[in-house]
């Protein structure tokens, strides 16, 4: 027996499409949506401050409106998303909303929650719990460090439970990503939380689907040939003794192949003989990747060892606003004249009583954004990309209004002032910490769809 | 931007024995390397050290490299500590997340194998 699971969004923003036909074509036992990058819960946070019904990766509703005939015709195709992020339950209260308008209200609808640490970190410090910084080693001191969320990254365990429970469709807050493909594998196999081989192949097989298309052929280096515009989302397949396919729906785009795959495998890792997932620290250096037919590649080899005894915490802090402001500066001497212009308004900001914490002048065009892209020859046209950070809003407001200026009183050869004034967006820093897995409480609440839209309280928590 | 400085033997590029791909982890940045045949990465193994990478990627400022390999998959793994100046959301650079480090590394240049004919990729 092998269960399919298909993954059909990387990152809050993704194709909407994707997911979609991923469930026409994939033949899938399960669909996961990744929803949430490092910051996006930050972002988000706000968004619940300003609306306490909101707060999650509001897309999830439309696609799952469009998954709603796949549901239909597949009976067995269930749902696994970390849509709810910052207010799971108001995801799920939405999404019972689409499932009892498509005749689904008989659905069990799981919510997995508890990664909201964010009101228990003043009891947590007091406890004893430093949430020193994993990158500087500072010790969290909320009076410099004005946190707006803290969430752990939980395992698979609670959408085990909420599967066992009979929930058809699993919304989550902050899960590690891995985990939303080992929960249905663990679901399915009844595998043991100390198999730690085949806990290891399930989140390898999980890492390699996280982000959507890069396991397909997206971000390859010879990706002309892939027909990207239609490529096909990634599905692993998985056997009961712990063997990992990689798969992508015939007739899409793309490709699945050993090397879009190992692209894949060490995209955004530390330490690869420790990928640490809630779950399991897996190593990544025993892995093969071998091709087994058109678009089909096997890993194997996956080994695990025992899952650390903390949960990363991923907190943001408000850290001032930003802004970007464009010019397109030609000539002869674009380069340097995009650099004076650069520092012209800069020096306007500061005449106008504003000393900037930090500002950045790039000429993109002349090779600036990485070593290795410089044009040869002159260049004669670059973009002027002037950014600044302050801790007042004031100041970057400021800046926003010194760039059209220089239409009259700037030098020749600028073009571009035509988009009007930047946007100000607020800053939050990232703070990664540990805290300790005993302290925090996966929370598991499965009901029916119709039972979320009227909110009654849980028959069963489970 | 500094460039590699010119040297009298022959070099390759990076982008000719391997492919790439970069992300972020926090403030530090991942490269991940990826060797198309054996040989290339038994050749990577000795040239791709960390202070290369140190050295190539200096204008980011980061504060250490450190090097991982995964041999049964030819390929390798780089962190380049604190290169992101500040991540995802503080950088005030276009490219917040190091995914354009994959694509600049392609450009390294390294001293020209012998054997470059059992290392090379696909043809574009």
């Amino acid at each position: 027996m092998a269960v399919r699971i298909g993954n059909g969004a990387g990152f809050l923003g993704d194709n909407l499409d994707a997911p979609r036909l991923l469930a026409e074509r994939g033949a899938l036992d399960y669909l996961t949506l990744e929803y949430l990058a490092e910051l996006t819960l930050s972002i988000l946070a706000r968004v619940r401050e300003k609306n306490p019904a909101a707060g999650y990766a509001a897309d999830f509703l439309d696609v799952l409106k469009s998954l709603t005939p796949s549901l239909r015709e597949q009976p067995g195709l269930k749902l696994v998303t970390n849509a709810g992020a910052m207010n799971p339950a108001g995801c799920a209260a939405a999404a019972a909303g689409v499932l009892v308008a498509a005749e689904f209200a008989n659905d069990l609808v799981g919510v997995v929650s508890g990664d909201d640490l964010l009101a228990d970190i003043p009891r947590l410090l007091a406890a004893g719990c430093k949430f020193e910084n994993l990158e500087t080693g500072e010790p969290l001191d909320l009076t410099t460090v004005p946190i707006i969320s803290a969430n752990a990254y939980l395992g698979a365990e609670p959408i085990v439970r909420a599967l066992a429970g009979g929930a058809r469709h699993v919304i989550t807050g902050r899960v590690a990503d891995a985990s939303l493909c080992l929960g249905p594998a663990v679901h399915e196999f009844g595998w043991a939380w100390n198999d730690w081989n085949r806990l290891a192949a399930a989140s390898v097989a999980g890492h390699v689907i996280e982000c959507g298309a890069q396991s397909t052929g997206a971000l390859y280096r010879h990706w002309q040939s892939l027909d990207l515009a239609h490529v096909g989302y990634p599905i692993a397949v998985l056997a009961a003794d712990g063997g990992v396919a990689i798969e992508k729906p015939a007739g899409s785009g793309g490709r699945v192949s050993r090397a879009t795959v190992i692209e894949q495998l060490v995209y955004e890792i530390g330490d690869p003989a420790h990928y640490l997932t809630p779950d399991v620290d897996v190593d990544f250096t025993t892995l093969e990747v071998h091709e087994a037919g058109p678009d089909r590649v096997t890993i194997t080899g996956a080994s695990g060892r025992a899952a650390t005894d903390t949960y990363k915490v991923s907190m943001a802090y408000r850290a001032g606003f930003a802004t970007s402001g464009q010019l397109l500066v030609c000539g002869r001497d674009a380069v340097s004249k995009a650099r004076a212009c650069g520092e012209m308004i800069l020096e306007r900001v500061r005449q106008a009583g504003y000393e900037l914490d930090d500002s950045l002048i790039e000429t993109l065009g002349a090779g600036v954004s990485a070593p290795g892209f410089a044009p040869e020859g002159d260049v004669r046209e670059v973009v002027l990309r002037l950014s600044t950070r302050d801790r007042r809003r004031e100041a970057v407001e400021r800046f926003t209004k010194e760039f059209a200026p220089l239409i009259t009183s700037g030098p020749p050869g600028l073009a571009g002032y035509a988009s009007g004034r930047s946007a100000v967006r607020p800053v939050f820093a990232y703070w990664p910490a540990l805290v300790p897995k005993e302290l925090v409480k996966p929370q598991v609440d499965v009901r029916a769809a119709r039972d979320w839209i009227t909110n009654k309280p849980a028959a069963a928590s489970l | 931007m500094p460039q590699t400085k010119p040297t009298t033997s022959p070099t390759i590029t990076l982008g000719q024995v391997a492919h790439t791909r970069s992300g972020d982890k926090g403030n530090h940045a991942n490269v991940g390397v990826v060797a198309y045949t054996p040989a290339g990465y038994e050749f990577l193994r000795q040239q791709l050290t960390a202070e290369v990478l140190a050295g190539y990627f200096a204008s980011l400022g980061p504060t250490s490299v450190e090097r991982f390999e995964l041999p049964r998959l030819g390929a390798m793994n780089f962190l380049l500590y604190n290169a992101l100046a500040g991540g995802a959301s503080r950088s005030l650079r276009i490219d917040t997340q190091g995914k354009l480090l994959g694509t600049s590394l392609l450009e390294l240049e390294l001293p020209r194998p012998d054997n470059l004919s059992e290392m090379l990729g696909p043809r574009e």
